[in-house]
C-alpha cells in the first residue's frame, strides 16, 4: 500500500496511477518518479549490486543514481539498466528489477559477496589469464551470466526515434536557480534562448529544498518563471531534456524524451536527438552531492543527504521512520530540520567536523564523530559509530558535499579545476566555445549567490552579442556561506566500505590500485572500473580520487580528475540512428525502367545506392543460372536491353574542354572528332588506375563522359578538384547528369533492326554511323535523345538515352517494338558475363591496386603530355615487362568450376606466397563457350597464353589445372561490335 | 564544425567532405625535369602541424566548391576560408 503523502509535495494525489514491481501491483501519483513512488510503496530493496550482488536501494534522486538500475516495460520495448530516480511514473507501467538470479529478495549469486576477498581490483585481468583458450569458451560465458546488468528484448525496438536541428544565442543548460535566473535575464533583454532541462518539472532544487524567495516557496517561484518564459516568444523551453555534449563551433547535444512518460507513443518518435547551434552556452547543471566512505555504507536505506531532502520535500515521501544524518557540512543540518519541519523522526545527526557547537531540539548530536559499520541485510537497522555507540534508523542520509557538474565544460579541452573553499572541482582550462557556467555547477552553491549569478552572466552575454541587460532586480533569497570540511573516509572502518556503488569499488581496491602501480587516476578507473558504466561515476568519480590523493600522499589538484566525453546520461543506440533504419539506413535509387522490371520478374541487387534489375525470371526456369543463360544466349544470337542509367554521366562544356579531359584522361583526347565516342582511362595521382568509361564529343565545346556506377560520385568530385584547384583558369564546366538522362544498352546482332525501328529518320548503317559514333537524336517521333554506338558486351550494340522522364516509357517501347525481334532484357549477371567473355575490366579488376600495364591498357598512357597520374604510372616497378598482366583463364578439365579468388602457381612450386604467381578476379559460366571462364592477373601473363599453370584455393579447398588464354575470350578480333 | 563558406555564409561541416593539406593545389609539371621526385614528394609526403592547418574542403552537399580551409588542428578554430579556386590563381596555378 501507498502511503499517504507528506504535506507540501509537488505530487498530483488528485489521481492516481497504478503501476506493477516485479509483478506486485502498487500505486503512484502523477509527478512521481518510479523511485519516489517505490519508495511510497515500501519498497527500499531495489536492485542487486554488479559484482558482489548485495542488496541496494536507491540512493539518488536524479540521474546520477548509480544503484537502481530497472527494466522498463515487457515485450519489445523492454529497456533495461534505466535509472528509476528519473523514470517518470504513468499508468500501467511495468517495472522490474535486475541482475539477480532467482527473486531479488534471494539472489542464488549473492555467493558472489561471500567470495569478495578474490575478487578484488584487478580480478579479472589476474585470474583468467590462463590457460588463454579457456577466455573464449569458459570464463567469459561465466563472467557474462553472473555480472551484467539488465537483458536486451532481442526484438526489434518498436519505437521510433528522429533526429532535430534548433538554432539559438544562448542556450541554457539546466534549469536550476541559476539557469531560470539566467533565461530570465536573457529572454528579457530579447535573446533567442533555449532552457533545457532532464527533468519533467523545471525548477532544479527549487523543488526539492525547503528553500524560499522573496515571500513564496522556490518551487513556486520557479513556476511563476517558467510561465512568464513561456510567453515569450523567443523563448523555448525543454523539459525531458538533457543536453548530453559539446561540439566544436557551439554545436551541442541534446536528447527529449518525448513519449517515455507516456504508456504509449501514439506513433510518435519516442526520443528526438537535437543538434543544438548555439551562439552562446551557460552551463547551469547544479551540482552532484557525493557520499562518504564507511564499512557497509552500501545498505538499502543509504542514501544522499539531498535525495532525502529531494523525497520528502518534492514528493512527500519519508525515505524512513528513523532517520540518521551523516555529513561533513551544513547540508547534512538542512536535512534534519527539513525533516523535522514534515514530522519526520530524527534519530542523530553526526557531523565529523570537530569542534561544533550547533544543537537541534530533541535531536542527538554528534560533533567529531564517524560511522564505523551499519547493521540491516535488505534494510538499514542501525549505524554504529566509533566508540561502539549505536544508533537505530531504518534510513541514513549522507552527504560528503558536492560536486560541480563541469561535464560539457570537459567535452572539447577544458580541465576541471580544484576550488579549496568548496572543495569541488569547477570549470577550468580551454572551455567549449562559447560556454561558461553559472550556479553550482560553478561551484557557487548558495541560492541568492547563484541567482545573481545566472542574472549577471546572461546580462554580460546579451550585451555581448548587443542586447541591453537586464534590469529586474532579483528577489530576495537565502545565502548564508556553504561550509564544509572535507572528509572522505573512514580509516577506522574494518568492513568494507564503497566508493563506487554501480561498480563494487571499495576503499580496499583504490588503496590496492596505487599499491600495484595504477597511481594515475586514468589507471585507477580503468584497474578498478572507479567511474564506469551508466552512471560515469557522477557520485563516486572525486570520492574515488580524493581517497587515491590521501593513500599516495597528494594534495587533489595533484591527483586531478578524470574528464568526460558525451553524452553525460546513457543514450539509446536508436536515439541516434534516429530514422536512418532498417530499409531507411540510407536513400534508394531506383533507375527508370524499375517499375517495369518489377513486373516483369526481375529479382534486384543492391549496386551502390542503387537498385538493379539482377535477371529477369520466366516461368519454368530452375534457377538464376537458368535466366542469366538465356538473357546472355538470347542477347548473342539477337538482341538484348539492359537499363544502363546508373553508369555516372558528367556533361562537360567550355571552350576548354578538351584541354580539360586531355588533362584528366591517361590517353589522348585532344583530337577526338564531333561525333565521335572514345573509352577513356583514368589513373589516379600516383599512377594506379582510378576509373574508367567512355567520353562523347558532342559538339566542339560539349562532351558527356560516363564513368562506373561505383565511381560516379568521387570522379565528378575530383573533376572539380581538377577544375577548380589545378587549373583555375580553364574554360570547363562541370554538371553531374547521372539522374538526368535513363540510359540502355541494346546489344545483339538485331540491335541495329530495333533501333532503326526507335530512331527517327536516321540511316544507321555500319558506314553512316559505325562502332564509337555518337549523335543527338529523336526517337518515337521527336523525343530527344542521343545515341552511342558502344559496347560493354562485345556484340554490335548502342546505347540510347532520353530524359529521365521518358525512362519508363522507353523500355516499354523498346520491348514492344522489338518483340518480332525476341528481343530480351538482360539484367546485371548478364551483363557481368558477357564483360568477363569479353575480356572487360570492371569494379573487381579496377579495384584501385590494378595499373594501365596489368589491366593490358599501358599502352594507352601516352607519353607526350601531364595528364593525372602519367609521371607516377612509369614508375620502374610499374611497368615491368614481367608483370602481373590481365589474362582469360578456362579450367583444362572443362566441366570444373573456377573459383573467383584463387592463386595462381606454377605446377609443382610449394603452394605458398613466395611462389605465387596472381591471382583470379572474376569468374562466371561461359553460356557461349559452355564452360567455366575467368579474368585474373598473371606474372608475365601476356607472354603465357597456351600455358597450363594451377589455380589454387586454400579457402574452398580446391586446386585445379587451367588454361592460360587472351583475356578477350569471346570474339577476340572484334569483328562483332564493329559490324 | 561549422565553416564560413566565402558564398554562402556559415555551413555545418556535415555538409563537406575533406581532402587535407593545401599543398594539393602545387601539382608538379608533369614535363619538367626531374618531375618523378617532385610527384613523389607531391602524393606521399604531407606536413602534420600541430596548429594551424590549410586543408581543402568540398562544399559536396551544397555548391561544389572546393575551399581552403585555415583550421587549427589542436582546437578546430576555424580562422580563415577562401575558395580554392582564387587561392589556386592567387599561387600561380594559372595555366
Amino acid at each position: 500500500m501507498s502511503a499517504p503523502r507528506l504535506p507540501g509535495a509537488l505530487v498530483d494525489t488528485g489521481e492516481t496511477l497504478k503501476f506493477t514491481w516485479n509483478g506486485r501491483q502498487m500505486s503512484g501519483h502523477p509527478g512521481d518518479t518510479l523511485a519516489s513512488a517505490l519508495l511510497a510503496n515500501g519498497q527500499r530493496l531495489v536492485a542487486r549490486s554488479f559484482k558482489y550482488h548485495r542488496p541496494r536501494g536507491i540512493f539518488s534522486a536524479g540521474s546520477e543514481e548509480p544503484n537502481a538500475l530497472v527494466q522498463l516495460r515487457r515485450g519489445a520495448a523492454q529497456e533495461p539498466n534505466t535509472r528509476a530516480t528519473v523514470a517518470e511514473l504513468f499508468d500501467g507501467l511495468h517495472a522490474s528489477s535486475q541482475n539477480h538470479r532467482g527473486s531479488l529478495n534471494h539472489d542464488l549469486l549473492a555467493v558472489n559477496d561471500l567470495m569478495a576477498p578474490f575478487f578484488s581490483a584487478g580480478f579479472y585481468y589476474k585470474t583468467f589469464m590462463w590457460p588463454a583458450k579457456f577466455w573464449e569458451k569458459l570464463y567469459e560465458p561465466l563472467i557474462r551470466n553472473a555480472a551484467g546488468l539488465g537483458r536486451l528484448s532481442g526484438q526489434e525496438d518498436p519505437d521510433s526515434y528522429d533526429h532535430g536541428f534548433l538554432h539559438c544565442d544562448l542556450l541554457i543548460i539546466g534549469a536550476g536557480p541559476a539557469g531560470l535566473a539566467a533565461a530570465l535575464a536573457a529572454g528579457r533583454a530579447g535573446l533567442r534562448v533555449i532552457l533545457a532541462d532532464e527533468d519533467f518539472r523545471m525548477g532544479g532544487r527549487l523543488n526539492e529544498e525547503s528553500y524560499s524567495i522573496g515571500d513564496r516557496s522556490g518551487a513556486d517561484w520557479a513556476a511563476t518563471a517558467c510561465a512568464e518564459l513561456s510567453a515569450m516568444a523567443l523563448v523555448r523551453l525543454m523539459t525531458r531534456t538533457t543536453v548530453q555534449g559539446a561540439y566544436d563551433h557551439g554545436i551541442y547535444s541534446a536528447l527529449e524524451r518525448c513519449t517515455d512518460h507516456l504508456a504509449d507513443s501514439s506513433g510518435k518518435p519516442r526520443q528526438v536527438l537535437w543538434r543544438i547551434y548555439a551562439r552562446r552556452a551557460l552551463l547551469c547543471a547544479g551540482a552532484t552531492e557525493r557520499s562518504i566512505a564507511f564499512g557497509n555504507n552500501d545498505r538499502p536505506g543509504i542514501m544522499l543527504a539531498g535525495a532525502v531532502r529531494a523525497y520528502v520535500n518534492r514528493f512527500g515521501v519519508a525515505p524512513g521512520r528513523k532517520v540518521a544524518v551523516f555529513t561533513n557540512n551544513d547540508d547534512g543540518w538542512r536535512t534534519a530540520t527539513d525533516l523535522l519541519a514534515k514530522g519526520v523522526r530524527v534519530t542523530a545527526v553526526i557531523d565529523t567536523r570537530k569542534g561544533g557547537t550547533r544543537d537541534l531540539d530533541g535531536v542527538r548530536v554528534d560533533h567529531g564523530r564517524q560511522i564505523l559499520d551499519t547493521s540491516g541485510r535488505k534494510d538499514l537497522k542501525s549505524i554504529t559509530m566509533d566508540g561502539g555507540i549505536r544508533v537505530e534508523a531504518d534510513c541514513l542520509a549522507v552527504s560528503g558535499g558536492w560536486s560541480p557538474n563541469v561535464h560539457i565544460s570537459s567535452h572539447m579541452r577544458g580541465r576541471p579545476r580544484w576550488r579549496e573553499d568548496t572543495a569541488g572541482f569547477v570549470t577550468g582550462g580551454e572551455l567549449p566555445w562559447g560556454l561558461s557556467a553559472a550556479g553550482a555547477a560553478n561551484g557557487t552553491l548558495t541560492l541568492a549567490a547563484a541567482l545573481g549569478e545566472g542574472q549577471a552572466t546572461a546580462n554580460r552575454i546579451a550585451e555581448d552579442l548587443g542586447h541591453a541587460p537586464d534590469r529586474t532586480p532579483l528577489p530576495r533569497a537565502e545565502d548564508e556561506p556553504f561550509q564544509i570540511t572535507p572528509f572522505w573516509h573512514v580509516t577506522a572502518s574494518t568492513a568494507r566500505a564503497f566508493v563506487d556503488l554501480q561498480n563494487d569499488v571499495t576503499t580496499k581496491d583504490i588503496a590496492q590500485s596505487h599499491r600495484e602501480g595504477f597511481g594515475a587516476v586514468e589507471h585507477l578507473k580503468r584497474y578498478t572500473t572507479l567511474g564506469m558504466a551508466t552512471d560515469q561515476g557522477k557520485t563516486s568519480n572525486v570520492l574515488g580520487l580524493a581517497i587515491l590523493a590521501e593513500v599516495s600522499g597528494r594534495t587533489i589538484p595533484e591527483t586531478g580528475t578524470t574528464i568526460f566525453r558525451p553524452p553525460y546520461t546513457p543514450v539509446a543506440i536508436g536515439a541516434y540512428a534516429g530514422r536512418a533504419r532498417g530499409r531507411d539506413f540510407r536513400p534508394t535509387r531506383l533507375t527508370p525502367s524499375h517499375a517495369w522490371a518489377l513486373e516483369n520478374g526481375a529479382s534486384f541487387t543492391e549496386s551502390g545506392p542503387w537498385m538493379r534489375a539482377e535477371w529477369f525470371a520466366r516461368p519454368g526456369e530452375q534457377g538464376w543460372r537458368d535466366s542469366v543463360d538465356r538473357e546472355v544466349r538470347m542477347t548473342r544470337a539477337g538482341v538484348g536491353v539492359c537499363d544502363v542509367t546508373t553508369l555516372g554521366k558528367i556533361d562537360i562544356q567550355g571552350r576548354d574542354a578538351a584541354a580539360f579531359l586531355n588533362r584528366i584522361y591517361a590517353n589522348p583526347f585532344l583530337k577526338l572528332p564531333v561525333g565521335k565516342v572514345r573509352y577513356g582511362l583514368m589513373l589516379r595521382e600516383d599512377g594506379f588506375a582510378d576509373d574508367d568509361g567512355t567520353t562523347a564529343r558532342l559538339s566542339e565545346t560539349h562532351y558527356v563522359m560516363t564513368t562506373t556506377t561505383a565511381n560516379a560520385v568521387p570522379v565528378f568530385r575530383r573533376l572539380e578538384f581538377a577544375r577548380q584547384c589545378l587549373w583555375p583558369d580553364l574554360d570547363v564546366h562541370l554538371i553531374s547528369t547521372t539522374d538526368a538522362w535513363a540510359q540502355f544498352a541494346v546489344a545483339g546482332p538485331n540491335s541495329r533492326a530495333l533501333l532503326s525501328r526507335v530512331v527517327d529518320d536516321m540511316d544507321l548503317s555500319n558506314d553512316a554511323f559505325p562502332f564509337m559514333a555518337c549523335a543527338e537524336v529523336t526517337v518515337f517521333g521527336g523525343t530527344p535523345a542521343r545515341l552511342f554506338r558502344i559496347s560493354f558486351s562485345g556484340e554490335l550494340a548502342y546505347e540510347i538515352a532520353v530524359p529521365s522522364r521518358y525512362g519508363d516509357a522507353m523500355i516499354r517501347a523498346l520491348m514492344q517494338v522489338g518483340k518480332d525481334l525476341d528481343v530480351v532484357p538482360y539484367g546485371l549477371e548478364a551483363l557481368g558475363v558477357m564483360r568477363i567473355e569479353k575480356g572487360h575490366a570492371a569494379g573487381n579488376e579496377l579495384n584501385g591496386q590494378t595499373t594501365a600495364q596489368m589491366l593490358g591498357l599501358g599502352g594507352m598512357v601516352s607519353q607526350k603530355k601531364d595528364a593525372i597520374g602519367t609521371v607516377l604510372s612509369q614508375r620502374e616497378e610499374m611497368t615491368r615487362d614481367d608483370g602481373l598482366r590481365l589474362v582469360g583463364l578456362r579450367p583444362l578439365e572443362r566441366s570444373e568450376k573456377l573459383s573467383a579468388g584463387a592463386h595462381l602457381l606454377n605446377p609443382g612450386d610449394p603452394q605458398d606466397m613466395a611462389h605465387d604467381q596472381g591471382w583470379i578476379s572474376s569468374v562466371a559460366w561461359s553460356p557461349t563457350l559452355s564452360h567455366a571462364i575467368a579474368l585474373g592477373f598473371l606474372k608475365n601473363g601476356a607472354a603465357r597464353h597456351g600455358e597450363v599453370i594451377l589455380a589454387h584455393d586454400p579457402l574452398r579447398g580446391r586446386s585445379q589445372k587451367v588454361e592460360v588464354t587472351s583475356p578477350h575470350m569471346v570474339d577476340p578480333e572484334g569483328t562483332r561490335q564493329r559490324g | 564544425m561549422i565553416i564560413d563558406h566565402p558564398l554562402l555564409g556559415p555551413r555545418d561541416a556535415a555538409e563537406f567532405t575533406v581532402l587535407g593539406d593545401a599543398a594539393l593545389i602545387h601539382r608538379p609539371d608533369g614535363m619538367a625535369e626531374g618531375a618523378e621526385a617532385a610527384f613523389h614528394d607531391y602524393v606521399y609526403l604531407r606536413d602534420n602541424p600541430a596548429g594551424l592547418h590549410r586543408e581543402l574542403w568540398y562544399h559536396e552537399q551544397g555548391d561544389r566548391s572546393w575551399l581552403v580551409v585555415t583550421r587549427n588542428t589542436l582546437t578546430h578554430e576555424i580562422t580563415e576560408v577562401a575558395l580554392a579556386r582564387d587561392v589556386a590563381r592567387a599561387e600561380g596555378r594559372s595555366r
